[in-house]
């Protein structure tokens, strides 16, 4: 993996210095920021009509009514974001033709794909970090379960990289960063919408589609819970495209 | 240091490259030369391990460069065509990326940065975006991302395509210089440049390697006799009768200039003589008579030209 720190810096630097990085962040934290206003704002006045009713004062959660929501609508707005992260890694440099040097340094297509990929959860960490201070505002007035926002963040990270995997394989495959885009936020979006539809299955199927749906995974860490199996499925979703990238990069000596 | 054997690639159907052998030895500037299409870059792209041959094996240093790629390109220091650079970097940075990747870090790699911006004459330029240098200078940078780490051999793909005059004697001065401590394989198909700064000159058109050899050899070996320039005063039909009747003229070709032709002859001089009687007896005047070489231009387009009649004939 000798190199994947020069690679790492190098992405970093020059997505700092790119339109697209700045334009996004603005975005996303625009609309966390909104989210976060109007879920709190609904608390609110939930719990202003709940204070003479003990019966619903009992019913009252901040996790379940604020904590939750937000993260699943963070959850949403990623899905809309991060394929604009990552569709030039790969895309931008096959247009410049600065892949040519990428790949006759002495450096492995592994440590080129390892340093692009971990400046992208970068950005991905830098972005939710951004929603931070809005939580650590309410603090003081609200009793917030620190571990399920922990846990939370966790998931959001890991969903989060195995979107942005997809993103850096839909890079490799084209020169075209819009195409790029478009191919991962199509994937993302069916991989999101299957379980929807997954009803309609027999009941091995919806099972099938129940597991390979990247945001039911998201629940149980939602739910202050880390399961295992959800971690590993974020992990798989990750090396799977990660390893597809890898391959697909690696075709390059017998296409030409 | 370089040797191809018998390399072969093809993408899709269309063959790019076939039975590509050479081998350059240490030290040596050698020019790899041939109109556009020619398979040049494929060539370079094998050597540098951005893709592997079809049929044949390219070694870099004795190593083999699909099996030990990483090694090789530590001993290659590339500058793919159109120089291809990080433009949001600034040039620092750009180079510290390169060295870093090569291997270089701490002292070092600010010692070998500042090296290789005064070699290349960017002293003035460390600090300012890749993007607002002008064309010589990000020529100037791709060099110097080359040069980091000092690697032994140097492969230039059309390394002064798209630079004014001036700015191409200063590349050509820089890679004459760089040549002399290094092995440099560099692609154009400009001629001059090949007279200029190689020793050897490898010919190629149509994915095949037409001719190898130093650029004097070359002329003189594709020199067919010699030939002579003579401009005339006369009916040039009746010239060119006359004229070819005198013993030892091979061949008569009439220019684009009136009354001048090109005669080739197996005995060169001894012929001039002969012709000039006979242009003077005949009642015509004889305005210039001259020995004409070829120029490394009409070698390469004689190469160029009888390799693609064999093909495609």
């Amino acid at each position: 993996m000798r190199g994947m720190f020069a690679v790492l810096r190098k992405e970093l630097t020059i997505f700092v210095s790119s339109p697209i990085f700045y334009a996004a962040l603005f975005i996303f934290l625009l609309l966390t920021g909104y989210f976060f206003y109007s879920t709190v704002v609904g608390y609110s006045l939930v719990s202003l009509q709940a204070s003479s009713n003990p019966y619903l004062v009992e019913r009252l959660n901040i996790s379940d009514m604020f904590l939750k929501p937000f993260f699943a609508d963070i959850a949403v707005i990623l899905l809309l974001m991060l394929p604009l992260i990552s569709m030039r890694t790969y895309a931008e440099e096959k247009k410049t033709g600065t892949i040519e040097l990428l790949f006759t340094y002495p450096i492995s297509d592994a440590a080129v794909l390892a340093g692009k990929f971990a400046a992208t959860v970068i950005i991905l960490i830098i972005m939710l970090a951004g929603t931070v201070p809005p939580l650590l505002l309410l603090a003081p007035i609200a009793k917030l379960e620190w571990g399920l926002v922990l846990s939370g963040y966790l998931g959001l990270v890991l969903m989060g990289a195995s979107f942005l995997a997809l993103g850096v394989f839909a890079s490799s495959i084209t020169e075209n960063q819009i195409v790029a885009a478009v191919i991962s936020f199509g994937l993302l979006l069916l991989f999101w919408v299957l379980a929807w539809g997954s009803r309609l299955a027999g009941p091995l199927m919806q099972e099938v589609i129940k597991q390979i749906s990247v945001v039911g995974h998201l629940e149980s860490f939602v739910e202050g819970l880390v399961d295992t199996r959800d971690l590993i499925f974020y992990l798989l979703f990750s090396f799977f495209w990660l390893f597809l990238t890898l391959r697909f990069l690696h075709s390059r000596f017998w296409r030409g | 240091m370089i040797a191809a054997e018998n390399l072969g690639k093809a993408y899709g159907l269309k063959t790019a490259i076939q039975d590509v052998s050479f081998f350059i030895g240490k030290g040596e500037i050698v020019g790899l030369l041939g109109p556009n299409g020619a398979g040049k870059t494929t060539v370079l792209r094998i050597l540098t391990c951005y893709m592997q041959p079809g049929s044949g094996i390219a070694r870099v240093d004795g190593l083999r460069c699909s099996d030990e790629s990483i090694q090789v390109r530590k001993r290659i220091g590339f500058l793919p065509e159109n120089v291809p650079l990080y433009t949001e970097m600034t040039v620092e940075s750009f180079l510290a990326f390169s060295g870093s990747v090569k291997g270089l870090k701490g002292q070092g790699l600010k010692e070998e940065i500042q090296r290789v911006i005064l070699a290349c004459g960017l002293a003035d330029h460390g600090r300012r975006l890749i993007k607002y240098l002008s064309k010589g200078l990000k020529q100037r940078v791709g060099l110097a991302q080359a040069l980091i780490n000092s690697p032994p051999i140097l492969i230039l793909d059309e390394p002064t395509t798209g630079l004014d005059p001036a700015q191409i004697i200063e590349v050509r001065n820089l890679i004459r210089d760089l040549g002399r401590e290094r092995t440099v394989l560099l692609s154009t198909h400009i001629l001059p440049e090949v007279s200029q700064i190689c020793n050897r000159v490898i010919i190629m058109n149509q994915g095949r390697v037409v001719a190898e050899d130093s650029p004097k050899n070359l002329t003189d070996r594709l020199q067919k006799g010699l030939r002579t320039l003579i401009s005339v005063n006369g009916p040039s039909l009746e010239v060119k009768a006359r004229l070819g009747s005198v013993p030892g003229v091979s061949r008569i070709v009439e220019t684009d200039r009136e009354g001048e032709f090109v005669i080739e002859s197996e005995e060169g001089e001894a012929i001039r003589p002969s012709m000039a009687r006979t242009i003077v007896e005949s009642g015509w005047d004889l305005r210039e008579l001259k020995a004409s070489e070829l120029s490394l231009e009409e070698v390469f387009m004689q190469l160029v030209t009888e390799e693609g009649k064999e093909i495609n004939g």
